[in-house]
């Protein structure tokens, strides 16, 4: 094992979960405010209302797939009595429609980012750099799980690097497993790693915001006025008591 | 019973002139800063007109507000909670910018710095949302008296099927003006909407917020409220609407509109309610019992057994005295003349408006007969069915009964009190002819004509004891807050992020005294810091200019 895969595969990983870790806890107390959607629906509508649904719904797909793919072991579902044939012609159909929807989805909404006016001058450096990882990442996830399948033996990452993540959270990485994956994974986890550690400092944010809770919370919330008028905390001592 | 305590606000548009003082010291106080230039938390309608943003309220296409399921349970218009999930990418009803306006700004420097030469120079709009030269084809107000009426008005939601009958001809059309502000709903569908459950109704006084450390920037309340007064900040990515000016309300002043109203029509104050009636109110079967139903939910400030049940739910003393003394109960309850703004969205909205009866005194008028004669306004209020049929449609969900019989109040107190400032005996049967007495009509002419800024605004300051706390410590920095001075700035992640500026920036109670003392000169009670967001321009309160040098 030599130093660079020691790196690539075991310190980074780690690096990249605690400034995820780290980086959203410290977001949502210094930024609370900034932590929001930043929809930019008002200014365009008819490309966001194909693109957005496009991408979104895509990508939800293309998590529940990884949950399937990655976090689930191999001899699971094999004791559930899906054979590995069954298992990946199921992976790659769904894989595909999904990734090529957010793909799709991910085209329309950069395209418009560039051509409408308003929404180019709302993005920042921040919205471009976060749209290269996500879009890259998406690419090479696509694209490694395509041409994979042209040729005739498609790496069974189920080997490889499914095991490997599942052991950095044991916490007795296995970086040969990874070293093994070809190229095009190898690329993928790394640029999934660099959008991990830019995700807390950027609108990604709102995916931790998915509100679930709508669907069980009263329809009308009330609240009691803060404990001190106006928008200043009360100086010390001056507290209310009651 | 579950008493609660409302703050709400009656306007009295036979006084509004349309001037819209109102909406510009409003946005100077609240949004006039980037990303909210095209919103007006209070905006004033022409109507016949289209409103702001056009054709709010025609339901059918934004379907804002609640309905009522077949089997009587009230749902969202826009359908319901998991529908709101599934649409969240991508809000099927969110208006466009442009169905409020492009906000725009000029180049200015143009006219200073052009060189010299044969033409002036020309200072071409620019659109605050583009950043490019614009050509200016709308705004909040295009539609203002009436203008362009054949072609704009015509557009108006609220005409659809007597189109033919609403005559936009000179002198032959009738208009008037809608102030409008949020409604701070018994019911509010905007709060419904809101995944992130970051709009909240205060339990004390009612007043809806947006908490913008949890707004998330979903969208839903901007299409769910039918009022269409929950606006989206462009920049910052999240919600904000009307405050009811809280952080005044909460030292015992009117809001911003309010104070600074040309024509003296609003009043505030507070209105005590049954909480458990409120949903059975705003599910009523018949859209004319809505507002049968929206005024049985309020209760009698001055039944003993009401003023029990407030005390023992927590509403203070002095908040029981001032909801007896409110205007608001008065007129919505006791003289009946306050009717509420499109009762049928059921989301039960708290501003009320006393209809208008200069529609028809102008057509009395202009026809030259005698327009403060009993005879003839109840006459015309007869007569004059499109007038009242818009007025219904506007605050009784259509049915002209209610209308008429404010109409006939409002004509009634005009000849009574015709004949009391001529020094005539006053007529009792002017009076009865709207099904009041003598006494009554001059009481709510009082009420309506007179009243002072006491008797207008009646608002018991949040807690007396921390009130005067606040006063005490006005003294120091207006930036000492948590995680600030946040005050212009924007974090590492534009715009958006970082500390919320401050909306208070100092205690208001001062500036009242300030207001209403008659000496140009500073106060000199306690030393205070001087605030240039709330000077008033007079005298020079000291510690504006650095101390004079000693020679
Ligand atoms: S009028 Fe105000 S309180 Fe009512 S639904 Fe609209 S935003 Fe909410
Ligand atoms: S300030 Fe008063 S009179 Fe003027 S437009 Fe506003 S509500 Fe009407």
């Amino acid at each position: 094992m030599t130093a660079l895969q020691i790196l690539l595969w075991v310190a980074l990983p780690y690096v990249a979960m605690a400034v995820f870790v780290v980086g959203h806890i410290w977001r949502y107390r210094y930024d609370k405010f900034g932590w929001t959607t930043r929809s930019s629906q008002l200014y365009e509508n008819r490309l966001l209302r194909l693109g957005s649904p496009l991408f979104h719904f895509g990508i939800l797909f293309v998590v529940l797939g990884h949950i399937g793919g990655v976090l689930i072991p191999k001899s699971w579902t094999e004791a559930a009595g899906i054979s590995e044939s069954v298992y990946h012609a199921l992976a790659v159909t769904l894989g595909v429609i999904a990734g090529a929807m957010t793909l799709a989805g991910a085209a329309i909404l950069v395209y418009r980012r560039r051509t409408v006016g308003p929404v180019f001058s709302a993005t920042t450096r921040n919205d471009k750099a976060m749209y290269v990882l996500l879009v890259g990442t998406i690419v090479l996830g696509l694209g490694t799980t395509v041409l994979g399948n042209l040729t005739d033996h498609p790496h069974d990452y189920r080997e490889t690097v499914s095991p490997w993540f599942r052991s950095i959270f044991y916490f007795q990485p296995k970086p040969e497993l990874m070293a093994q994956a070809p190229l095009g994974f190898q690329l993928h986890v790394l640029s999934a790693w660099a959008l991990a550690a830019f995700w807390p400092f950027s609108r990604l944010v709102h995916v931790f915001s998915a509100p679930v809770g709508y669907l069980t919370r009263p329809y009308i919330v009330y609240r009691s006025r803060d404990a001190h008028l106006g928008t200043r905390s009360p100086q010390r001592g001056w507290e209310r008591t009651t | 019973m579950r008493v609660m305590a409302q703050m709400a606000m009656v306007m009295n548009l036979d006084k509004c002139i349309g001037c819209h003082t109102c909406s510009v010291t409003c946005k100077q106080t609240w949004t006039n800063r980037s990303g909210v230039e095209y919103v007006w938390f209070n905006n004033v309608e022409t109507r016949p007109g289209q409103g702001y943003p056009r054709t709010y309220e025609d339901q059918e296409r934004w379907l804002g507000g609640w309905t009522r399921t077949r089997r009587g349970r009230l749902t969202l218009r826009s359908g319901g909670r998991l529908r709101k999930l599934l649409t969240i990418f991508s809000n099927p009803k969110l208006p466009s910018i442009q169905d409020y306006y492009e906000p725009w700004t000029y180049d200015y420097d143009i006219l200073t710095t052009a060189p010299l030469q044969e033409h002036t120079p020309v200072a071409r709009p620019r659109s605050l949302i583009t950043g490019e030269h614009t050509k200016i084809e709308w705004s909040a107000n295009w539609d203002d008296n009436l203008a362009g009426a054949p072609e704009l008005a015509t557009r108006d939601p609220l005409i659809k099927g007597i189109e033919d009958k609403v005559r936009f001809e000179f002198e032959q059309t009738f208009m008037f003006y809608l102030p409008r502000i949020c409604e701070h709903c018994l019911n509010p569908s905007c709060a419904a909407s809101c995944p992130s459950g970051a709009i909240y109704k205060r339990t004390e006084d009612g007043i809806v917020l947006v908490d913008q450390d949890r707004c998330r920037g979903w969208r839903m309340c901007v299409s769910g409220c039918p009022y269409k007064k929950v606006y989206f900040n462009h920049r910052t990515g999240k919600a904000e609407k009307c405050t009811f000016c809280f952080p005044r309300v909460e030292v015992g002043l009117p809001t911003v509109c309010a104070e600074t109203c040309v024509g003296r029509l609003r009043y505030i104050g507070l209105v005590l309610y049954d909480a458990d009636k409120v949903l059975a109110a705003a599910s009523v079967a018949e859209e004319h019992d809505l507002l049968e139903a929206q005024r049985q939910v309020f209760l009698d400030p001055q039944d003993p057994d009401v003023v029990r049940a407030a005390e023992q739910t927590g509403i203070p003393r002095d908040w029981i005295e001032a909801a007896q003394r409110s205007p608001i109960h008065a007129l919505i309850n006791t003289y009946r003349v306050a009717l509420p703004l499109h009762p049928e969205y059921r989301t039960m909205p708290m501003v009320w408006y006393i209809p208008p009866l200069s529609p028809v005194v102008d057509v009395i008028r202009d026809t030259g007969h005698d327009a403060e004669d009993h005879g003839n306004l109840f006459a015309a209020i007869d007569a004059l069915r499109i007038p009242v049929e818009y007025l219904a449609r506007l605050f009784t969900a259509g049915d002209p009964e209610p209308v008429n019989s404010v109409l006939r109040k409002l004509a009634a107190m005009r000849s009574y009190m015709r004949d009391i400032n001529l020094g005539r005996e006053p007529r009792e049967e002017i009076a009865a002819g709207a099904g009041m007495t003598g006494e009554q009509v001059y009481d709510m002419y009082r009420l309506l004509a007179l009243a002072k800024y006491e008797d207008r605004y009646v608002i018991p300051p949040a807690h007396a004891e921390q009130a005067h706390g606040l006063e005490e410590l006005a003294t120091e920095c207006s930036l000492d807050y948590d995680g600030g001075p946040g005050m212009g700035g924007s974090g590492p992640f534009g715009e958006s992020s970082g500390g919320v500026s401050p909306i208070a920036v100092e205690n208001f109670r001062m500036l009242r005294d300030r207001q209403s003392s008659d000496t140009m000169a500073a106060p000199d009670e306690k030393a205070h810091r001087v605030n240039l967001l709330n000077w008033d321009g007079k005298g020079r309160p000291e510690g504006l200019f650095p101390p004079r040098r000693q020679p």
